[in-house]
């Protein structure tokens, strides 16, 4: 039931914690639009939501684990990837995905970020990257481009920052994609294909964050973020992802630069297993049934 | 723009007509949907809402082609649009 007492509901509402809206995110904040990206791009796959689970670390864009009507958890800050691996080998049938910002994945996360793609875990990882930590105040991360001024660089960003999807692709991510905020339409099909794939997917999204970071870079509201988006954006499917940098106020390559098929972390261990204890029994079996067989000598 | 080619069922096919639903309180007046609608349905009310925004309005409702482009980029899961012929169905059929 809405505010007015009237019984209108949205289509996503069944996927959203009603009784937490609205969010905290302020007007004209991209997280929004990006977390509707999924929910819908969700809902168009037909997978189970009961064995779905989204983990977040800490930032506005964790907050989205807070928000959705699924499992979900909220971890600490820069700890969603572990945590989501840990989740998805001790119950590999759940569909897990990590949904946080730029400073959680790429900062404090960052080595696990590495590890997981390695490791080719099979998630989705959805990154909104909106150039700084928004959170805390607008302090720069490793992804603030150049030249850009946060409230930690008021004269301006003199650390190169990471260009996310060469780190996700050279560190082993099998899918890798990035559009902004304002591709609702793209990004909701990337999606789509990315949960319906198996192996470690990594998707960027650009989405504006005015309150802290537009605001000190004469993009002062979410729709002057958009506008920039809008003019500067070049869709470049397969674009080498060393070649997709991005600078202050300069262009935005969106696209999907990398669909691999490799096996995952478990297929490779199931390899093992099989090698080690015979063709049809695996280690996780063999220890299930030991534990099976003495729960019921003990009885 | 002079139209050099025109589609042989242009006059058969009827363009998908989308109503509009907006929960008003839950708008936080970024201007997503208002700017990006490409048939320009949209506009900001002058009133105010219960949280203190001028919240997004159809002005042209009936220029709605049901694209869903406002429905997806509202960040406060404010607009509901639905394809006009299923409205009907539900009216007709209960
Ligand atoms: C261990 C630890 N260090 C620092 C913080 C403070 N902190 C909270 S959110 C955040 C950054 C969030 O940035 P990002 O992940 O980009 O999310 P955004 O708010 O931009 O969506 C930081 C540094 C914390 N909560 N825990
Ligand atoms: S501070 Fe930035 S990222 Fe956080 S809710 Fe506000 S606009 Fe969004
Ligand atoms: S559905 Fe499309 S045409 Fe209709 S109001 Fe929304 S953006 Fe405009
Ligand atoms: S997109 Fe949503 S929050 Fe923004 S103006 Fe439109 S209805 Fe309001
Ligand atoms: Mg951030």
């Amino acid at each position: 039931m809405n505010d007015d007492g009237s019984e209108q509901t949205q289509e996503m509402d069944q996927y959203l914690r009603e009784d937490r809206m609205p969010h905290i995110w302020c007007p004209g904040c991209g997280i929004g639009s990006v977390l509707h990206c999924f929910l819908s791009a969700l809902v168009k796959t037909d997978i189970d939501a009961d064995k779905v689970c989204v983990v977040s670390g800490i930032g506005c864009t964790g907050r989205a684990a807070g928000y959705v009507h699924l499992d979900s958890f909220h971890t600490t800050h820069g700890r969603a990837i572990p945590f989501a691996t840990g989740l998805k080998l001790a119950n590999p049938e759940l569909q897990v995905v990590v949904f946080s910002g730029d400073g959680d994945l790429v900062a404090i996360g960052g080595n696990h970020l590495i590890h997981a793609a390695r490791r080719n875990i099979d998630m989705t990882i959805i990154c909104v990257n909106n150039f700084n930590y928004g959170m805390t105040g607008g302090q720069l991360g490793p992804t603030t481009p150049l030249d850009a001024r946060t409230a930690t660089s008021p004269s301006g960003n003199y650390e190169r920052p990471f260009n996310i999807p060469y780190l996700a692709a050279a560190s082993g991510a099998t899918y890798v994609a990035r559009w902004t905020s304002m591709h609702v339409r793209r990004l909701e099909q990337t999606i789509n294909e990315a949960l319906l794939k198996r192996g470690f997917k990594f998707i960027e999204v650009i989405a504006p964050c005015p309150t802290v970071y537009g605001r000190m870079n004469r993009q002062p509201t979410g729709m002057d973020q958009m506008r920039y988006y809008q003019e500067n954006s070049v869709i470049q499917h397969g674009a080498d992802p060393k070649d997709v940098d991005i600078d202050l106020n300069g262009k935005i390559i969106v696209g999907k630069f990398i669909d691999i098929d490799l096996p995952t972390y478990s297929d490779l261990q199931l390899r093992v297993e099989q090698k080690a204890f015979g063709p049809e029994e695996s280690k996780g079996e063999a220890v299930k049934k030991k534990a099976a067989t003495a729960a019921s000598k003990s009885k | 723009m002079k139209i050099w080619r025109k589609a042989l069922d242009l006059n058969k096919v009827k363009p998908s007509r989308g109503q509009i639903e907006i929960m008003e309180d839950r708008c936080k007046g970024c201007r997503f949907c208002i700017e990006f609608c490409p048939k320009h349905v949209l506009e900001e009310s002058k009133a105010f809402n219960a949280k203190g925004y001028h919240p997004a309005q159809a002005a042209q409702p009936e220029d709605c082609v049901n694209c869903g482009l406002c429905e997806m980029l509202c960040p406060e899961f404010a607009i509901k649009v639905t394809e006009e012929e299923k409205v009907k169905e539900v009216v007709r059929h209960g």
